[in-house]
């Protein structure tokens, strides 16, 4: 699907994470993913390389976490303890808690090619020295969970999972956990809580996972998509994996588009690829009769961006400097016919239901948001509200609360009402929607 | 009165194939009692819902209080505390299929089933509940039926799936009109 959605430009890219899948996602079997090159990384791993060089090579690559946040992937793992005397068992988790609303591409990744997941985590594992390690799997992925389960009973008859793989010394046990659905999983250490069985409530940091994470033993988390480039980077180098990315950052990205455009999906672009080349030359941009107001770069979580930000290269310090973050890079389209207080409100329902509960900004700050969201779409609301709407964003965001959920949440509503704000007063000053 | 009848069929113990399953989870973690949510899910594969006494049962089995394990089956989404239909329709309600038009989906929902989000059926047939995003938003407006993800929803094919589940439920002339 990826493939053949893909018109960004005449330049053909590499497409390590997408290359191999097929139209209809049929997953790749043992066979057909070694045939394309697969476990290699893991081969030269374990047969040529120290648990060292792994990480320095994945330091080197400059890989960023994929599931949001950009946090380069070697200096997280750098952090776990992993000398002669560190605790055991060390654990990593993947994160495919896909629950972030506007973004879908992890489940591509699972669905068409699990040993690509699988063979990124075992070259993880091997260089953190984790003996044991899960995939934290959303519930709702069903296709997912079950060609993961078939490529990890193909992994394990091969000798890529298992005690003494390949016969070298390293053993490794990879579980599929799937979950019973809350966003808040999402979050790492809420993730460990809910693995151990227990409410999906983050927890305070320090000590951070990798030092006591799962059960109170090290624990590196690390996003799907962000695993799935390690066997790439194994096998084809830190270098090569640079060169891949047309601005400062590396690698590839699967970039995805939703709402009232001419072609929804995802597509595999280098990273700093200009917004404007995924949104019009994949996405071909508007149906007919539909305008783009603002978009949201990277999930429902992220600051919303103008028309004029497309010519942005879609990086993460990019992104960043124009207000926003580059989150999951799935574009989130604010067309003309759509009320843009309606949309916040949409968003901001989401985030209050899917609060754990545990700290006050979030628990009571979103609710309260979404009800003055509400008054205001109703035509009930008056301008105050907006400064309140305004303080609730201050009240909720970094530093107030434990985990990123509320400042996240805080993001569309500052922003609407620093681009939008005129939509806003139109409801108050004409008492109702006028989209409705 | 529904409630009743399928607490009178349920039995307080988990039975022999429900054990065998979450023992087989339990040996992935050092604690028993990490494998709760597992044991919600494979209670309530077997029996639709997870009822007080199936709580209490799987509480003693993984060895841990059952207001702690009534705190995790309470919080999870995926876990129902009531009795639901045979078929769940879980319509996503999130940002990418509202502005796909969820919202008349569910109205149209509604009108075809005569129930409201949260409530089943009187036949017992089906129950119909919003859901946050289904990650499938490229084929939004989607819902999901029991385990089967349907995208690129209209009403029609709302109703085309509806009657093939369950062939009571025939689009209304009304409808087609």
């Amino acid at each position: 699907m990826a493939d053949s959605k893909t018109r960004a430009t005449d330049i053909s890219y590499e497409k390590p994470l997408t290359g191999m899948i097929r139209s209809d996602r049929s997953p790749l079997n043992l066979k057909d993913y070694r045939q394309q090159g697969g476990y290699q990384g893991l081969e030269k791993a374990l047969k040529s390389m120290s648990p060292n060089q792994v990480l320095d090579e994945v330091k080197a690559s400059n890989l960023r976490g994929r599931g949001g946040a950009g946090f380069p992937a070697g200096l997280k793992w750098s952090f776990m303890p992993r000398d002669d005397n560190a605790p055991r068992p060390r654990y990593l988790v993947c994160n495919s808690d896909e629950m972030e609303p506007g973004t879908f591409k992890d489940r591509l990744l699972m669905e068409g090619n699990p040993h690509q997941l699988i063979e990124g985590m075992a070259c993880t594992a091997y260089a953190l020295g984790a003996e044991i390690a899960f995939i934290f799997l959303r519930d709702e992925y069903a296709v997912a969970a079950a060609n993961i389960n078939h490529a990890l009973k193909e992994a394990y008859d091969a000798g890529y999972l298992g005690s003494n793989m390949l016969g070298s010394a390293f053993s490794l046990e990879l579980h599929l956990h799937t979950s019973a659905g809350r966003y808040i999983c999402g979050e790492e250490t809420a993730l460990i809580n809910s693995l151990e069985g227990k409410r999906a409530n983050p927890r305070a940091k320090p000590p951070f996972p990798q030092v006591s994470g799962l059960f109170g033993q090290p624990t590196v988390v690390n996003n799907c998509e962000t695993l799935c480039n390690i066997g790439h980077i194994i096998a084809k180098g830190a270098d090569w994996f640079k060169s891949l990315g047309r601005g400062d950052d590396s690698g590839t990205k699967i970039m995805g588009v939703t709402g009232n455009v001419k072609r929804t999906g995802l597509w595999e672009l280098p990273m700093g690829t200009p917004i404007r080349e995924l949104f019009e030359g994949c996405a071909g941009g508007m149906i007919e009769g539909y305008e783009m107001r603002g978009f949201l770069p990277g999930g429902a979580s992220t600051d919303f961006l103008l028309p004029e930000h497309l010519d942005l290269a879609f990086d993460y310090d990019v992104i960043g400097k124009a207000g926003s973050r580059m989150g999951t890079a799935s574009l989130i389209i604010l067309d003309d016919h759509t009320c843009p207080v309606a949309m916040v409100k949409n968003l901001t329902h989401f985030f209050a239901q899917e609060s754990c509960g545990w700290c006050t900004p979030c628990r009571d700050g979103l609710p309260w948001s979404e009800q003055l969201l509400d008054k205001i779409e109703r035509g009930e609301g008056t301008m105050e509200d907006l400064d309140t709407l305004a303080w609730q964003c201050q009240f909720m965001g970094p530093g107030n609360t434990f985990c990123a959920l509320a400042p996240g949440a805080a993001e569309p509503i500052q922003s609407a009402l620093k681009y939008f704000r005129e939509d806003f007063e139109r409801h108050i000053n004409e008492g109702c929607c006028p989209w409705h | 009165m529904t409630e009743s009848v399928l607490q009178n069929a349920l039995i307080n113990e988990l039975s022999s194939v429900e054990r065998r399953e979450i023992e087989a989870e339990c040996s992935h973690y050092p604690q028993r009692r990490a494998a709760a949510i597992e044991g919600l899910k494979i209670v309530q594969k077997h029996r639709g819902w997870v009822s007080d006494s199936s709580i209490l049962a799987l509480a003693r089995f993984l060895e841990m209080p059952s207001g702690e394990l009534e705190g995790v089956a309470t919080f999870y989404n995926l876990i129902f505390r009531r009795p639901v239909g045979k078929h769940v329709i879980m319509l996503c309600d999130s940002v990418c299929c509202w502005v796909k038009g969820s919202d008349n989906l569910r109205q149209h929902l509604c009108n075809r089933l005569g129930i409201q989000p949260g409530q089943t059926t009187e036949d017992d047939l089906f129950t119909l509940l919003p859901i946050v995003c289904l990650g499938d938003c490229d084929r939004a407006p989607t819902l999901m039926i029991d385990r089967d993800q349907h995208g690129h929803m209209t009403a029609e094919k709302v109703d085309q799936i509806l009657s093939q589940l369950e062939p009571s439920y025939q689009p209304e002339e009304s409808n087609n009109g």
